[in-house]
């Protein structure tokens, strides 16, 4: 019935999805058309990147790292990029029965004509979305089997400091900030297009192999001993560099992005505009990779901001504004940015969130100035262990006099609701410092009902499991395993229950400890793993975010054939502790951190010594400025009153008579 | 000590705009909720000076008459906006359009001078585009249909699966032939594309082009091999002893001129 689609690269396949859309749930994510999106012509550019958030479209959209490298890739002239996202099983298996490829939402165009596609793992639970994508694109999802007309597959974001589990699925990966990557990588592919392809794939992937800041897996062997450790990984070609360095990127100010704000139609899980005040982190939480592997702390300055929050509401029409940071209360200047933002917006309907701000860094001011329009979101601090002791294995150096003094000030002066994030199944916890999260709910519950003298007020605790993660000091350390994560976590539900006085007035969300396990597997794992992920995928596995479509059984079985034959198991993974001999398949991936500082920094979480925060102590040689070549680049900048901007002026007001 | 709503300048509505807007190709697929959170974003960055109302979570002042399904393409979409300061609505119009995503396309705008307006959207035109549908094929089942009194069918609402007729509710159904013209949804045996419009009175519950596709599956067999394309033409007054359909906004213009 159906004539055969004669395609020609760069074409949009929508007249072939739109037959199928009547049929899907929310059919409006499949189709693009957001505000600010940008549709640039096939054959005006020399490369063209497929940029993708594997996760559904409602969680990918709103990405803020992609969102930027579009814009990025876009404001060349030789190049452009379109973003696409994991389908869900109702239309990939209509895509599969129609043959329809794994589109672009931009221009819907087929992800198999693009050159490069460029994949954001904020999280591994979305490699199998990732497997998903290339084989609806037609790509062998193997990257050993692709040829000159397939693009090449580099993968970016947090997850890709150990990008060994995916080394036999994506062709590259790169680490840290992604702005410059793309910028080197375009200007790669395109002057060895332009000069012909010399020695096709392999010689693309052999140039940016040689940059030293593109990790080219298949340009590395992996050597295992008996036991199943790595013995070693060394390059298999000469002048491939033994080691792949981070990006990190410097001066935010003169990198405003994103500068137009995509603006879905479809609803999404962040509502708001996002306007980074800053990157990185040396709190020094020692389970936090994020704040390992982003250092140094690079501040936007607070007229920087002030013109990109201006810039951004003027571009999307959002009513809510998000300073995003890894601890945005840390900023030098946030009691200024929080006022002069304040007073600029007054009487607006623009509201402004600090979404992560640390007790200690909290103040009632901060928080009375960014609620001043009336909206009150509820507070969320994050102590993340329940026992002093706990905190301070974790260098979370937050006592509990900050978090009683701070929920008391909150409750005082009005707040109804505070949220508290803890983790269980960290290195040296007992059952006891886990029953300790009750009691410090206890003691906010009567703080505040003091404060604020009254008895409905509430606390929600949430508490999910810890997942050692490479570059960070619990990297050697035993992963708890699900059972005992449960164990413990059924027992502190049980205390809060049980408690009379205040139970009624503590809310607790945990989730059980098995995809856990699946995350630090796919976290610390090697090149082995790859196979599980690939039997996952192929038994079913999709989107292992979501508790309604992840399965632990599926994982479970998929590992025990895939490693059949190895000397290592799920729990060799997960479990093991690991010495500071052995080779970590990260090893040749290079944060910055110095793998003897963070050795010792483990040492030091064992004997519960805290370490402090280099921007107002000194240096403790954690290695990345001197490695990286990199500073601290944070105010104060000495702005105290933020210009008020040029009077918007509206276009729609009718003519008054003189 | 009880928290109240912050003091602000609860301006009130100085003129309400009545806004007609069509929404087109790909974007047939956004839902009401899409619409409605599109719209206010397009109303901030036009600078609409929009009237909110008092509370804690204040809202704009916008009302939204019956609007086409997720999937059906309208050329003939109205709302309601309240206003604080007085707006030209052609340039509202412009402002509007130019805020909106292409697809959601700002047709025309109205100062509102009269009552009632959602009473006077008292009937839809729709067009069914049935690409593998061979207009002869299209006559016999809407001939089938029109000569039934009734022709019940079933849809899924809040509180359950709700029987109702949807007859009585089609005051015209005319067939005609689009075969060999081109159509967007792929190609399909032989090309023959019939063409139904379909003239709906308002009524509750609400018979949709939904209803309409099983109503002539049900008492005609008529099931088209791909899914139709559907787009609301238009909305507004039936005009007496016809199945014609008016202007909505032809009072507001008539009590304009009258008053200008």
């Amino acid at each position: 019935m159906t004539t055969p689609h004669a395609h020609v690269p760069g074409a949009s396949i929508f007249d072939r999805l739109e037959a199928l859309l009547p049929f899907v749930s929310k059919p409006i994510q499949y189709v693009g058309g957001e505000l600010n999106a940008v549709q640039k012509p096939w054959d005006s550019v020399d490369v063209r990147w497929a940029l993708m958030y594997p996760d559904a479209y409602e969680v990918g959209a709103p990405n803020q790292g992609v969102q930027i490298l579009y814009e990025v890739i876009n404001e060349r002239a030789d190049a452009l990029a379109e973003r696409t996202y994991a389908v869900w099983p109702d239309l990939e298996k209509l895509m599969r029965e129609h043959q329809v490829p794994q589109f672009t939402v931009d221009s819907h165009r087929a992800l198999g004509d693009f050159d490069v596609v460029g994949m954001s793992f904020s999280t591994e639970l979305g490699y199998t979305n990732m497997l998903t994508a290339i084989d609806l694109a037609g790509v062998p999802v193997l990257a050993a089997e692709r040829d000159d007309t397939h693009p090449i597959i580099v993968a970016g974001g947090h997850a890709a400091f150990n990008p060994e589990t995916i080394a036999e699925f994506v062709d590259a990966a790169v680490m840290g900030d992604g702005e410059e990557a793309v910028l080197l990588i375009t200007d790669i592919v395109r002057d060895w297009k332009n000069e012909g392809r010399p020695d096709g794939r392999v010689g693309l992937l052999r140039r940016l192999a040689l940059t030293g800041v593109i990790y080219v897996p298949r340009f590395y062997d992996v050597e295992y001993l008996e036991d199943g450790r790595i013995k070693r990984i060394v390059p298999n070609e000469a002048d491939i560099p033994w080691r792949v360095r981070k990006f990190t990127l410097m001066d935010l100010d003169s990198w405003p992005y994103p500068k137009a704000p995509l603006v879905p139609l479809a609803e999404t899980v962040h509502e708001r505009m996002s306007v980074e005040i800053f990157r990185g982190c040396t709190r020094g939480c020692r389970f936090c990779q994020a704040g390992m592997i982003t250092r140094p702390v690079r501040e936007r300055s607070i007229t920087g901001i002030a013109e990109m929050v201006e810039n951004g509401l003027c571009k999307t029409g959002y009513e809510e504004v998000g300073l995003l940071s890894l601890s945005s209360a840390d900023h030098t200047e946030i009691a200024e940015i929080a006022k002069g933002l304040a007073d600029r917006y007054q009487g607006t309907e623009t509201a402004l969130s600090l979404p992560s701000t640390r007790v200690d860094a909290f103040n009632i001011d901060l928080a009375n100035e960014l609620s001043r329009n009336g909206r009150r979101s509820g507070l969320t601090f994050a102590p993340e262990g329940g026992s002093e002791r706990m905190r301070k294995v974790i260098n979370k150096q937050v006592t509990e006099e900050d978090l009683i003094r701070t929920v008391s000030a909150a409750y005082g002066a009005g707040w109804r609701q505070v949220k508290l994030y803890f983790m269980v199944g960290l290195p040296t916890e007992t059952d006891d410092d886990v029953m300790q999260v009750a009691e410090l709910a206890r003691e906010v519950i009567k703080a505040g009902r003091a404060a604020s003298g009254r008895r409905d007020i509430r606390c929600t605790v949430s508490i999910g499991g810890f997942v050692p993660k490479p570059h960070t000091p619990f990297q050697w350390a035993s992963q708890l395993n699900h059972e005992a994560t449960d164990a413990r976590l059924h027992k502190l539900r049980d205390a809060i229950r049980a408690d009379r006085e205040y139970g009624k007035s503590i809310g607790l969300r945990y989730h059980d400890g098995k995809p856990g396990i699946v995350e630090g597997l796919l976290s610390r794992g090697d090149r082995r793993v790859g196979r599980v992920i690939l039997q996952a995928w192929r038994d079913g596995a999709r989107f292992d975010g979501w508790s309604e479509h992840f399965s632990f059984d599926r994982w479970m079985n998929a590992a025990s054939v895939a490693l059949a034959d190895e000397p290592v198991d799920v729990d060799w993974f997960t479990t093991r502790e690991r010495q500071q001999s052995e080779v970590l398949p990260w090893g040749h991936l290079d944060s910055g951190l110095d793998a003897d500082w963070l050795w010792e920094d483990w040492q030091d979480a064992l004997s519960e010594v805290g370490v402090e925060d280099c921007r107002w102590t000194p240096c403790f040689d954690c290695g990345v400025c001197d490695q990286m070549e990199t500073e601290i680049q944070v105010g104060p900048t000495g702005v105290v009153t933020l210009p008020m901007p040029t009077v918007r002026t509206t276009a729609v007001l009718a003519e008054v008579d003189a | 000590m009880s928290r109240r709503p912050p003091e602000r300048d609860v301006a009130l509505a100085v003129q309400k705009l009545r806004v007609h807007y069509a929404k087109r190709g790909r974007l047939r697929f956004s839902s009401h909720r899409d619409f409605q959170r599109a719209l206010e974003r397009a109303l901030r960055r036009a600078e609409v000076p929009m009237a909110y109302s008092a509370g804690f979570s204040p809202h704009p002042k916008i009302s939204y008459a019956n609007s086409a399904p997720t999937g059906v393409a309208s050329e003939a979409e109205y709302v309601e906006i309240g206003v604080t300061q007085r707006c030209d609505p052609e340039r509202m119009r412009a402002a509007l359009d130019d805020a909106l995503p292409p697809g959601l396309d700002v047709v025309d705008v109205v100062t509102a001078a009269t009552p009632d307006f959602v009473n006077r959207l008292e009937a839809s035109r729709w067009r069914f585009e049935l690409p593998g549908v061979d207009p002869a094929t299209a006559q016999v089942a809407a001939d089938t249909f029109l000569a039934h009194s009734e022709v019940i069918v079933e849809r899924l609402m809040k509180n359950g699966i709700r029987k109702f007729d949807t007859r009585e509710a089609v005051i015209s159904l005319t067939v005609s032939d689009e075969s060999g013209v081109s159509g967007s949804q792929g190609s399909v045996a032989g090309d023959s594309c019939a063409i139904l419009e379909v003239v709906t009175r308002h009524v509750t519950p609400s018979v949709r082009p939904d209803d309409l596709l099983a109503a002539l599956r049900i008492a005609a067999d008529l099931v088209p091999p791909v899914p139709p394309r559907v787009t609301r033409l238009a909305q507004g007054p039936l005009i007496p002893g016809s199945s014609e359909i008016g202007d909505p906004f032809a009072p507001d213009r008539a009590a304009l001129v009258s008053t200008s």
